[in-house]
């Protein structure tokens, strides 16, 4: 089958198990890989079993606690208006890391489309998505993003989307580079003498070969998204305050400087496990 | 060289375009409109009021007449009149505001260079060693801390505690009475800080960058040459392959403009400078739209020049470029 390259890591019908073994065979010799897929499973375990792990509602409010420091009742204290910091905290991963997958998503989609197509048909088509990845990449990314989360209305998904919508370039770029030189291989011509389709021959036959590079892209990629979200949240328009955002929770904090550096600092660390990790 | 400049400023006149069409579909498809802002704490505006308010501003024409006008005006640099009390032109704010953000980015990309290139290099030459994975550790922290998070932290200790750097604008209270000296000082304290955080953060892709071209670059067979002729190591490095290595870079260089001009509102309304960004921020948040299309104008065209700048200066360093843009 023509998708099948060794070691790529998407030979869909390699022998599964024997592979997984290999991957972690060279993951635990790697020690550096190794701490970081553990802090990378343990924040997906963190965000996935939120519930389970946060002592209260990330909404829940403690009156009688207000402000309080980190103690045994609230492992990292309270904020302005009585809600556990940790509890938030938790919840707040939930939805970085949320924002991060949708949006890198939406992105890599659009950029596999129409990467694709550029380079599969060249011609006009090529050189008008081409021209318009250029113009794209002209703007400063957080300029178009702040202008369009203030102008929509703020909310989670919103920014999701338009964090999608301003990061496809990249993707683009790296498909249409792979698709100029998978489509002159033999084995396209070889489907295309068999009477394939021009769209069967692109997502069946050319894009699973194009992928290996796209899926590094998008790991840095969710890292990306997730600090964008965070910058957009704190400046502001970007998630609305109800929601445990952790960016949104930076700023809150902003106000009080009291017991402040503790959740400043540790809602910052999150964020920085999450960006070098994934 | 001059065939090359002229193909390259053509090239310019259709992206010009379509950043001018980008930037007002953004603002104009949106729901809503800026005399909202206007006549929302106006129970009594009746429903001719808003009408007439459309019309002084042109909201009420057709959309691709608005556009026109807006671009024929654009090409006389009118970005017409900020929707602000102040009234003013919105190219004044923005030329008011430009020099400071420039300046800024400048710097801070200079300081890059000075510290990721050499890292980078050493980083080559001595791959897999300590220094290697500290400094990897190192930029890669810069790439992924928030830059917010750190700015107030540094701000809360620098600041606060320490009192050391202001934290705040880009002048102090008593500005005007300083010498010239004193003056220069004064903002270079007050630049310290939003300097060093941003140049932090940027130092991963340059130093990760240069480290892989150099290793790439001492592999090849003219250093093999340089060292067969019993050239001294730091000649073979410094002299030879550095150069070549050196050329790429220059590449990031008009790449990392956006980056920067974005990471500069966030800079400049932390510390409260009053650059672009900043300008930008507040714009946006008061539904500005002339400075905000401005803004996003001028962002985009600050881009492209930074792109043609590193176009030209790699086809300056680099013969074989010219060559084939010519040819």
């Amino acid at each position: 089958m023509p998708w099948l390259i060794p070691g790529s890591g998407c030979d869909m019908k390699g022998d599964g198990i024997s592979n997984f073994r290999e991957f972690l065979a060279r993951l635990v010799s790697n020690r550096l890989a190794l701490a970081g897929g553990v802090v990378v499973v343990s924040l997906f375990l963190l965000s996935l079993l939120a519930p389970q792990i946060a002592p209260y509602d990330p909404d829940e409010v403690d009156v009688k606690n207000i402000l309080a420091g980190p103690g045994r009742q609230h492992l990292c204290g309270t904020d302005d208006v009585g809600r556990d910091v940790f509890s938030r905290m938790v919840y707040g991963a939930r939805i970085s890391l949320k924002v991060g997958f949708v949006a890198v998503g939406l992105a890599t989609m659009i950029g596999v489309v129409l990467g694709a197509l550029a380079g599969f048909y060249r011609g006009w088509v090529e050189n008008v998505i081409m021209r318009f990845v250029d113009l794209m990449l002209c703007f400063p990314s957080f300029f178009l993003i702040l202008a369009v989360v203030a102008i929509l209305e703020p909310s989670i998904w919103n920014i999701m989307i338009i964090i999608g919508l301003t990061g496809w370039m990249g993707v683009a770029r790296l498909v249409r580079a792979e698709f100029l030189t998978l489509r002159e291989r033999d084995f396209v011509i070889a489907a295309r003498s068999l009477g394939a389709a021009d769209l069967r021959i692109i997502f069946v036959h050319i894009l699973p070969n194009a992928l290996p590079p796209v899926l590094v892209s998008a790991t840095l990629g969710v890292a990306g998204a997730i600090l964008t979200e965070s910058a957009l949240s704190f400046f502001g328009p970007g998630g609305a305050a109800a929601h445990a955002v952790l960016g949104k929770y930076l700023d809150g904090r902003k106000r009080q400087y009291r017991n402040s550096l503790v959740v400043i600092t540790l809602s910052g660390l999150i964020y920085s496990n999450n960006r070098t990790r994934l | 060289m001059i065939v090359f400049l002229l193909k390259r400023l053509v090239a310019m006149i259709p992206m010009l375009l379509g950043i001018t069409v980008i930037s007002f579909a953004v603002i104009h498809l949106a729901p809503g409109s800026p005399t909202d802002m206007e006549t929302m704490m106006m129970p009594k505006a009746s429903l001719e009021a808003k009408a007439r308010l459309r019309a002084l501003y042109g909201l009420d024409q057709p959309l691709h007449i608005q556009y026109w006008n807006w671009l024929r005006r654009l090409v006389k640099f009118d970005f017409g009149d900020s929707f602000a009390p102040d009234r003013k032109k919105v190219i004044d704010k923005i030329a008011e505001r430009l020099p400071i953000t420039i300046l800024i980015n400048v710097l801070s990309l200079f300081m890059i260079f000075l510290v990721a290139i050499p890292i980078g290099v050493l980083s080559a030459t001595h791959q897999d060693t300590f220094f290697d994975k500290v400094t990897t550790v190192f930029v890669f922290l810069g790439f992924a801390t928030p830059t917010f998070w750190l700015a107030l932290l540094s701000m809360i200790l620098f600041g606060v505690h320490l009192q050391l750097l202001p934290i705040s604008g880009i002048k102090s209270m008593g500005y005007e009475e300083l010498s010239g000296i004193g003056k220069v000082i004064d903002v270079g304290r007050h630049l310290v800080l939003p300097l060093l955080l941003s140049a932090f953060g940027g130092l991963a892709g340059v130093s990760r960058y240069m480290r892989a071209n150099m290793l790439e670059v001492i592999r090849m067979d003219y250093i093999v040459t340089a060292r067969a002729k019993g050239l001294r190591e730091s000649v073979v490095i410094y002299k030879h392959a550095l150069r070549n290595a050196l050329m790429p870079v220059v590449t990031i260089l008009g790449l990392s403009v956006p980056g920067l001009i974005g990471g500069s509102v966030i800079f400049e309304s932390i510390f409260a400078i009053p650059g672009m960004g900043q300008m930008f921020y507040q714009s946006v948040m008061s539904r500005d739209y002339p400075v905000v299309m401005g803004g996003l104008v001028i962002g985009a065209v600050l881009t492209l020049l930074g792109n043609l700048l590193a176009d030209i200066s790699y086809a300056l360093v680099d013969p074989r470029v010219r060559v084939r843009h010519e040819g």
